[in-house]
């Protein structure tokens, strides 16, 4: 997809850094003359939303580590001065702390349009696992910084969580000691957990670099699901099309970001963690952030407590395997009927799921959470393998120009060049 | 297609429209986003609270004696000058002097003897010694910086060595005789 380089440095300066390290050729290829499928829609402009994310939390993470005390008994009241007493502090803290729902909404979106669109499939299963990594970092992250303001969420949250780990025979209750550093949540968990939500983003920004790499090898999926067959007729250069579409879909994103961030800054948290740290009381109605619902549902559905734990590993880890279970070689849910009903149905069951999630241990929400947990996981060990095999797709397009051409009836050839980038969202 | 009508025609296009849109939503987001940014980086409105004036009670120190504190994190020195002190830095040719001021620019009138300075060594920040009795006080019996060798007068007037100022004299006022408010 890539091909040979088209790079021509043009002055002086120019070759001589492109003969000693070719940075700016390797911007030009990956940015600028990167060929990007013609029919790319909006959920397309996710990767870049995220990356955007991904940079806001890491500059706003540094400034709030600035003014930030990870220590047990100063910690909370670090994060009120933050909040009271320095400049604008706030606002860099509202930043974050929504920042981290906005970035697992792009997230979300950005996996449901691989699933819908059959990204994870050959040739792009490394690109998807490097994606399932980057999403389990980032699960570990938000927890590990949700614990930091030290309010009784952050405590009982981490108490919970931490827990999960005792589930584990014969060592479990050990592993359980060595994270906490000591007999219960303390101090020693929270600096411990400072340093490594600092550390992760990092870690999750290298796995981004692999991730971008292994698409660039590749090169995107679009939504018919057709591999490009001739560069010239079914891509466009990146720059200008995806660049502008990406800013335009970025400065949208951030105007629903930050009418969050100003007017209702505390919608997706809880106010309990607004209460100081108390081992000895735990609120009455513990739930996790939003982003963890489903999968707390799944744990919740299971009345052994290894079990739970195992089930809700395995409702993330499964993602990974999803390009062999997965049997069907038609990528796009658009040319395949059977396949799409069951993909709204899975995303109805996430919605349920995460519902599930937020309501309080008692019947009927557990039997409910064991019907949707089964078909969760319906969805990748029946559907997706069986419907590979009985399933008849409808007609591939033959080509992505061809998809694209048939679209539009009467348009002249200029016409067709300025459809190409413009494509509204397409539902299949 | 209209677009590519109005494309021929040299007029303005949706797709500008829009590309001017993101433009200018983009630049003020940036402004937006810089502003705080560097903003919280000013001290915070605790450390401004703790920055308010302090009072100083002069009746312990006894003549000849000189005691350090701190305001707004900056050491400050008060010292009781003996006669002689005074004398002797009043006496003193301002003009030979590398940072020329005369010891009575330095006090307040009536209170000679209160010699109010700021602790750090004008050349690099280090604190001279000197306050308390014992230390060494240098050629000119002031204070004596340590680090890099420079010599203050009874006036706390730089007279040997890099430094390249005299120990400024912080804002203070006296509350009556044996009283002093620093800030």
């Amino acid at each position: 997809m890539s091909g040979p380089s088209t790079y021509v440095p043009k002055w002086g300066i120019a070759k001589w850094m492109d003969a000693r390290l070719p940075l700016p050729r390797m911007v030009y290829d990956s940015f600028i003359a990167y060929p990007v499928p013609r029919n790319l829609n909006y959920f397309w402009t996710f990767g870049g939303i995220l990356m955007l994310m991904l940079v806001s939390q890491i500059i706003t993470g540094v400034v709030l580590a600035m003014h930030y005390t990870p220590h047990s008994t100063l910690a909370f009241n670090s994060v009120e001065s933050i909040m009271r007493d320095v400049e604008y502090g706030w606002l860099i803290r509202y930043m974050h702390s929504t920042g981290a729902s906005f970035f697992f909404i792009a997230v979300y979106i950005h996996i449901f349009r691989g699933l819908y669109y059959g990204s994870y499939k050959a040739p792009r299963e490394v690109l998807w696992i490097l994606g399932c990594i980057i999403f389990l970092l980032m699960m570990a992250t938000a927890f590990m910084g949700y614990v930091l303001p030290w309010g009784q969420m952050s405590f009982w949250g981490a108490t919970v969580i931490t827990n999960l780990f005792s589930a584990i025979p014969l060592v479990g209750e050990t592993i359980v000691t060595f994270l906490w550093g000591g007999y219960s949540v303390d101090n020693p968990t929270l600096t411990r957990f400072f340093s490594l939500h600092f550390l992760l983003p990092f870690m999750i920004f290298g796995v981004v670099i692999l991730h971008v790499w292994a698409l660039h090898v590749t090169g995107q999926n679009n939504p018919t699901g057709v591999e490009v067959k001739a560069v010239q007729k079914d891509t466009v250069p990146f720059t200008p099309y995806a660049t502008i579409k990406d800013a335009f879909a970025m400065i949208c994103f951030f105007v629903v970001f930050s009418y969050f961030i100003f007017y209702m800054p505390n919608y997706l948290g809880h106010a309990d963690n607004y209460v100081q740290a108390n081992p000895a009381v735990t609120p009455p109605h513990i739930v996790p952030e939003w982003y963890f619902l489903p999968f707390y549902a799944i744990l919740r559905a299971v009345p052994d407590k290894l079990g739970g734990v195992m089930l809700m590993g395995a409702a993330v880890v499964i993602l990974a395997f999803l390009p062999w279970l997965d049997t069907s070689k038609v990528k796009s849910m658009r040319y395949r009927p059977l396949a799409r009903q069951c993909f709204w149905a899975f995303a109805v069951t996430c919605v349920v799921l995460g519902w599930l999630g937020s309501r309080p241990a008692e019947q009927p929400y557990v039997l409910l959470s064991q019907i949707f947990s089964a078909l969760y996981f319906a969805y990748f060990l029946i559907a997706l393998p069986l419907l590979g095999l009985f399933e008849t797709p409808n007609k591939l397009p033959g080509s992505i120009a061809e998809s694209v051409l048939s679209k539009i009836k009467g348009g002249s050839a200029a016409a067709v060049g300025a459809a190409a980038a413009s494509e509204p969202n397409t539902k299949g | 297609m209209a677009e590519a009508k109005a494309t021929q025609a040299g007029e303005p296009t949706r797709r500008d429209m829009l590309f001017l849109a993101t433009g200018v939503m983009g630049a003020a987001g940036v402004v937006g986003v810089a502003v705080p940014f560097i903003r919280q980086l000013a001290p915070n409105a605790q450390t401004i609270a703790t920055g308010a004036p302090i009072e100083v009670d002069l009746t312990p120190i006894a003549e000849g004696q000189g005691i350090k504190m701190f305001w707004r994190g900056k050491l400050i020195f008060v010292r009781n000058r003996s006669k002689a002190e005074v004398e002797e830095a009043q006496k003193v040719n301002v003009a030979s002097l590398p940072d020329p001021q005369a010891d009575s620019a330095r006090v307040k009138p009536g209170k000679e003897q209160w010699l109010v300075l700021y602790g750090a060594c004008t050349h690099l920040g280090c604190i001279p010694g000197g306050s308390a009795v014992g230390e060494v006080r240098g050629d000119y019996g002031g204070w004596f910086c340590p680090c890099h060798g420079s010599h203050y007068d009874t006036s706390g007037r730089i007279r040997k060595g890099p430094a390249p100022a005299n120990l400024p004299v912080p804002p203070y006022a006296f509350l009556n005789d044996s009283k002093i408010r620093i800030g």
